[in-house]
């Protein structure tokens, strides 16, 4: 058995994945940012549905009520300040949703709860510990590296939130992943044989 | 996001907890579908059967006769195709060694049993929202871990 490590760029497979449906398709497309595709001419519904089908399988779906398209929006954004920075920005996020859509965040902050049943606030720590598991499951970083870099104001902060929401203090869920993956490594097929 | 009902799945040998179990969830503001078993042995026929569709959440009793639920976590834990499905326990122990045990082995959830009907309707819907947010966000489950009481 040979372990590898991988890393990749969510953004790069995204927009590779959505080339490679629409050649297959024939479809003329330009790729914007924040999962906005525009098909130049008029597709039919046909192909629309030809390549809803083929992007299940990657777990792409095609929204369509606008409602849905900004709360799309306002995750991608999350996401990508969240898991694709070195570190946290220290702008707060309010001010960077109202800015990059152009509403206040007094609209985006209802539209979202109205739709997922969910707070902005409670998705972006959602996402934020989401990443703290990932650091923390590395194993590569202590706490408090983790804390500076994620931008909590103290250890004992990220600690105590991660605990509310979990139900597990940040050592346990390590000890907790690391237990696991001993545990499914010497249960894999090729340990047996 | 879509109007297709989270289909839950609960498996617990006694009656009497099934029933509160259904009205707590029919209470909730999602759209629902649950399918429930009475030991473990009938929920794995099931899970093993090629006509369903993968559940998005398994509640799953630790005491039950003819399979446990740790001996059907261990078995669908090693079942490739489920791996999206996540396990929540629904156990009596509060045991400290009970839990870790049941997220070592692939648990997402651990639950203690409540034993009044608003204590059970708010951790389920605390559970199907948070199971929510991870599907709808595509976000990947190993690291689902989620202890609540």
């Amino acid at each position: 058995m040979k372990k590898i490590q991988i890393k990749y760029n969510i953004d790069k497979t995204y927009r590779e994945i959505m080339k490679l449906e629409m050649d297959k398709l024939g479809l003329e497309y330009s790729i914007g940012g924040l999962s906005d595709i525009k098909i130049i001419g008029k597709p039919s519904d046909e192909s629309i549905k030809s390549l809803s089908i083929a992007l299940e399988k990657y777990g792409i779906e095609i929204v369509n009520d606008p409602r849905e398209v900004i709360v799309q929006n306002i995750k991608d954004i999350i996401i990508d300040i969240i898991h694709n920075n070195e570190n946290i920005p220290n702008m707060k996020l309010s001010v960077i949703l109202a800015e990059k859509l152009n509403y206040s965040f007094g609209f985006l902050s209802k539209l979202f709860s109205e739709t997922t049943f969910n707070s902005i606030e409670s998705y972006i720590i959602f996402q934020k510990l989401e990443r703290v598991k990932m650091l923390l499951a590395s194993s590569d970083y202590t706490l408090t590296e983790i804390s500076l870099q994620m931008n909590y104001s103290s250890v004992a902060h990220l600690s105590n939130q991660f605990k509310k929401v979990t139900g597990v203090s940040p050592t346990a869920f390590q000890r907790i992943i690391i237990k696991r993956k001993l545990r499914m490594e010497n249960n894999s097929p090729e340990h047996i044989i | 996001m879509n109007n297709e009902p989270l289909h839950i799945l609960l498996a617990d040998d006694d009656e009497d907890d099934r029933i509160f179990f259904k009205d707590a969830i029919g209470e909730l503001k999602i759209h629902t579908q649950v399918t429930t078993f009475e030991h473990g042995k009938e929920l794995m026929q099931y899970l093993n059967s090629k006509e369903y569709r993968i559940p998005h959440l398994l509640f799953l009793d630790l005491n039950m006769p003819y399979k446990n639920g740790m001996e059907c976590l261990i078995e669908i834990r090693a079942k490739q195709n489920l791996k999206d499905m996540a396990v929540a326990i629904y156990s009596t122990s509060a045991s400290e060694l009970d839990i870790e045990e049941a997220f070592v082995s692939g648990a997402n959830i651990y639950i203690r049993k409540p034993n009044n009907f608003a204590e059970l309707r708010r951790i389920l819907s605390e559970v199907i929202s948070i199971n929510w947010q991870y599907h709808s966000s595509g976000m990947n489950k190993d690291n689902f871990i989620l202890n609540i009481y």
